[in-house]
């Protein structure tokens, strides 16, 4: 490679069988124009400390597997590039706001485990149709409704960016919110009900209090912010008691 | 399962980690100076009830230095609390649809500051002429 250059990635350590807590790590890493930093920590896992832990999978941005603190921005390590650090160094840390496990492996499980289920991240129809019946059927204005909020792929850099839920974690959190909007947002979907004890609580809506950075660093401007704020206004029309006037979904 | 130990980073001094974080907490701590700016209006609505010469009393207070002082950085703050306020309202304002389409962000942001700008002239016009 004709452009060959070495950058400096300082990288968080953090052992639990030895360590109380964690410390700094630095390694010279060669990179070339299309080097990502997830590549720049292949290279020291590969080459030169192969217990360096951390989790990647896609390297195209679509998994949701390596966001990590990069600088202190919550970011895909596979949608940056160590050129845009250079001649600086770059500082990887685990996604802010979890709890450490190893290295820049975070414990995900309050999300995938607790927040996600939460929220029914599913359709619940009014009642299950038979197969005979056929497709459910939108038209693009019902698909527009929900379609950006989908196209979440629970990465978690939105909960890095939160500092309430740093503060609190049992705020449900960007993600959660936003997937939980999907689902209500959909004319497929009758569940409103179901998940409207979580949306009105403190722990739910209530508790964003618009720092607005989750909907900068999502990397699918999935814009949780948005959907979190729009359900305070449901929220309290559901306090009201006028939600269902205001905003009909159908009798179908 | 055994549970990993696992390391909790404090969060103490959270909001000095990123220039956005500062911006929010700028954004929050202007709300003061609106309190205090609404609670000595609120003590001059209450000296106008008791004559004359109480409400003189809160004019000439409202004309001392610190007063000046204080009003000048209210109103810098509350410029910056507006400037916020609209910048975040595509995010609050509830679903706007026009033929299918969500309202575009710059029409809500630029319709807030619209209404901000009329209602200070008509403001003015009226404390001025009136």
């Amino acid at each position: 490679m004709a452009d060959t250059r070495t950058i400096e990635i300082e990288v968080l350590r953090y052992n639990p069988e030895r360590d109380t807590e964690p410390r700094f790590q630095s390694f010279q890493v060669p990179f070339s124009h299309d080097t990502s930093v997830l590549q720049g920590l292949q290279y020291i896992k590969d080459h030169l400390d192969g217990s360096l832990t951390f989790r990647w999978s896609c390297r195209m941005a679509i998994c949701g597997s390596c966001g990590k603190m990069v600088n202190g921005v919550p970011q895909l390590s596979c949608h940056v590039f160590l050129r845009d650090y250079y001649p600086g160094k770059v500082r990887v840390e685990p996604l802010n706001h979890f709890p450490v496990l190893r290295d820049l492996a975070i414990d995900q499980s309050d999300f995938f485990e607790s927040k996600l289920p939460a929220i029914k991240p599913y359709i619940v129809p009014k009642q299950d149709k038979p197969l005979a019946a056929g497709t459910h059927r939108q038209t693009p204005q019902q698909f527009q409704q929900y379609y950006p909020y989908s196209q979440c792929i629970n990465c978690l850099l939105c909960y890095a960016a939160c500092p309430q839920y740093g503060l609190k974690p049992e705020f449900t959190g960007p993600a959660a919110l936003a997937l939980l909007h999907r689902y209500n947002a959909d004319s497929r979907d009758r569940g409103w009900d179901e998940r409207a004890e979580l949306l009105n609580a403190e722990e739910g809506v209530w508790g964003c209090t618009l720092v607005g950075y989750c909907s900068e660093v999502c990397p699918k401007h999935v814009d949780p912010a948005r959907a979190i704020n729009q359900n305070k206004v449901n929220s309290t029309m559901d306090y009201f008691g006028v939600r269902k006037l205001l905003m009909p979904k159908g009798d179908d | 399962m055994a549970q990993a130990r696992t390391y909790v980073r404090p969060m103490q001094g959270w909001w000095r980690r990123n220039p956005y974080f500062v911006r929010y907490m700028i954004r929050e701590a202007s709300s003061v100076f609106l309190a205090i700016y609404t609670l000595i209006l609120l003590v001059g609505l209450l000296r106008l009830t008791q004559g004359e010469a109480a409400y003189e009393g809160w004019r000439a207070v409202l004309g001392s230095p610190p007063s000046i002082l204080f009003h000048w950085l209210a109103l810098l703050t509350v410029g910056y609390h507006a400037y916020t306020w609209w910048k975040v309202a595509p995010k609050t304002a509830p679903d706007i649809r026009i033929g299918g389409r969500p309202l575009p962000e710059i029409a809500i942001t630029g319709g807030g500051w619209a209404a901000t700008v009329v209602a200070s002239v008509l403001v003015y016009v009226i404390v001025r002429w009136m």
